[in-house]
């Protein structure tokens, strides 16, 4: 396991939460996918103390003709990170902007199969804007408003869906303290989102999502146009975020999933070949396929 | 190094006389193409400046034969015009550049589309004998309403065509990052790809003011023009350009003279108009 980056550390933070958390030693992922290649930790099909707050079935999505997501069938359990990893194009990215319906934004995109939120089919008959606002989502390239400024851009999730929030200052503030970026600018909140620098442009739409209250943040490949300390900030803010949200992050560094994420999740070429436990999935990986990957030989 | 300059062919020498010669072909293209515009600036100032006093904003036109006198109806009729052209033609040339940029990859899309691009090419003259037969001939009344109904028909195709483009070049990101926080599509396209195209748009649409502002064919058979103040958008009505042409083709030296002034006036209120766009756009925008 010496090829990937911090195995021990992130090895024992996984554990250690585990441990501290009131929860039964959780198996998220009870009741094996029936996919192929897939599998599930026996550790998990034994308990099943821990709830999904979301879980996709036999989910299939689409660009035109093209299947990008063959079929995965995948829980998301509450209040845990679940990092999804794979190599470029194998459908990380389309599979979770089908957990809030953002796949259906690009022209020509449809999927089929089931995503349940809280047991509740979410991926037709639904409002796709009444599951945004409980799926929030961040996005790869920091993306604030331009012609905002750091104050109204935290506020803009509330603003644009015409709420009025009561103390909006407060709100702000511990907006921007969660994603400890409240330092750093709150002698210039009246300034543009883009005059910050990259790693605080992201946290700062982090700060912006968070603001909505979702219950599940996606994360597509957060990190990806940030330096190695702005990563750092950001995955420690993963951390805490965890206590109180359901985190599925999209990520190519390998490194960067054993060191945020409780669960694991390999897909390639639109197939969930393996999934289940970090620590486990970066220890002793049950997929041939999974171990290329992992340790380097593809991808 | 000798190697890479070979595979490349010629010597180092002889691609910096090509990165000059082209560079200095460039920089004379320039030049050539500023003089028409500096020197139509530097005549009109010269000969303008002399017929300018201060009776020419306060003051009607004087009847022939008699000295002095201004054009004051006729910046207050251009101003009018301009106006009522903004009213009609901006707000169905924005909502139809939305609808391009959001909607419009459809058949009907592209057939409004189509549609626009034959428009901006129609002669002006043509959009004045459509308004003339629609409305003047109607109310059998030449009209300011006309007039500026005409400006805005010349107006809309530019105007949409703007606003469609501008918007399209809103990066996709921002329109996912307001998707992705709940906001409904209408409400992210008017309150974050609108907002953020405003400066461009609100250039393309001074650009556009800018050219009707100095049409004239349009305005010879709906405004018509007025040699006193006209007192209601149903009346025929002065502006610069008409007048400018009026004045120009006279026989009269004094007229002349008045002539060359308008065409300075009304330069310079397209530019301040230009300006007053930018600053206010520039300062709505950074609040």
């Amino acid at each position: 396991m010496d090829l990937v980056g911090r195995p021990a550390d992130a090895g024992r933070v996984a554990f250690e939460r585990e441990a501290s958390s009131s929860r039964a030693p959780s198996a998220p992922f009870a009741g094996a996918p029936n996919g192929e290649h897939a599998q599930s930790d026996a550790d998990a099909v034994a308990s099943r103390a821990q709830t999904s707050k979301m879980r996709t079935e036999e989910l299939r999505a689409f660009f035109g003709r093209s299947e990008v997501i063959r079929g995965i069938t995948l829980p998301i359990p509450e209040k845990k990170v679940t990092a999804i990893i794979g190599p470029s194009g194998c459908g990380k990215s389309t599979f979770i902007r089908c957990l809030n319906r953002m796949h259906e934004v690009v022209p020509g995109a449809r999927s089929t199969g089931k995503v349940l939120l809280d047991g509740q089919e979410i991926s037709r008959g639904v409002d796709p804007v009444r599951i945004r606002r409980r799926v929030g989502m961040v996005f790869q390239k920091p993306n604030p408003f331009p012609t905002m400024s750091i104050r109204d851009n935290v506020l803009a999730g509330l603003r644009l869906n015409g709420l009025r929030p009561k103390d909006p200052a407060s709100l702000v503030e511990s907006a921007l303290r969660r994603v400890a970026l409240w330092d750093e600018v709150k002698d210039g909140l009246g300034r543009s989102g883009l005059s910050l620098s990259g790693g605080q442009q992201q946290r700062l739409c982090i700060a912006r999502t968070l603001a909505t209250e979702p219950e599940v943040i996606l994360m597509d490949e957060p990190c990806s146009a940030l330096d190695p300390i702005a990563t750092a900030r950001v995955e420690e803010l993963i951390h805490e975020l965890q206590s109180s949200y359901t985190i599925v992050i999209v990520t190519h560094n390998m490194q960067q999933a054993a060191r945020v994420s409780d669960y694991t999740a390999f897909f390639y070429m639109g197939e969930l070949i393996e999934h289940g436990r970090t620590d486990a999935m970066f220890t002793r990986p049950r997929q041939q396929k999974t171990e290329d990957y992992i340790t380097g030989r593809f991808g | 190094m000798t190697e890479v300059v070979e595979r490349f062919g010629g010597s180092v020498r002889v691609r910096v006389l090509k990165d000059r010669l082209v560079r200095g072909a460039c920089a004379g293209a320039a030049l050539v193409a500023l003089v028409p515009l500096f020197s139509v600036l530097y005549y009109l100032t010269v000969r303008g400046l002399a017929g300018l006093d201060a009776a020419f904003f306060t003051e009607l036109p004087k009847p022939v034969g008699e000295e002095g006198g201004g054009m004051a109806n006729a910046i207050v009729g251009s101003l009018q015009l301009v106006g009522l052209a903004c009213l009609f033609g901006i707000p169905p040339g924005v909502l139809a550049g939305i609808y391009l940029a959001e909607f419009g990859n459809g058949a009907f899309g592209r057939v409004v589309r189509f549609c626009a691009d034959v428009m901006s090419g129609v002669p002006s003259i043509t959009i004045g004998i459509f308004v003339y037969a629609l409305v003047v001939l109607r109310t059998k009344q030449f009209s300011a309403f006309a007039g500026g109904l005409a400006l805005a028909v010349i107006m809309l195709p530019t105007v949409t065509r703007t606003t469609e483009e501008l918007l399209k070049l809103v990066p996709e990101a921002l329109r996912e990052a307001a998707l992705g926080l709940g906001v409904p599509k209408w409400r992210a396209t008017l309150r974050i790809m609108l907002r953020t195209a405003a400066p461009g748009i609100a250039t393309g649409i001074m650009l556009a003011v800018a050219r009707v502002a100095g049409e004239t064919a349009p305005l010879l058979f709906t405004a018509f023009g007025n040699r006193f103040w006209s007192r209601g958008l149903d009346e025929p009505v002065a502006s610069l350009p008409v007048q400018i042409y009026t004045y120009a083709v006279s026989p009269y030296e004094e007229w002349h003279r008045q002539a060359w002034a308008a065409a300075l006036v009304l330069v310079g209120l397209v530019l301040s108009l230009n300006i007053l766009a930018r600053v206010l756009v520039r300062h709505r925008v950074r609040t």
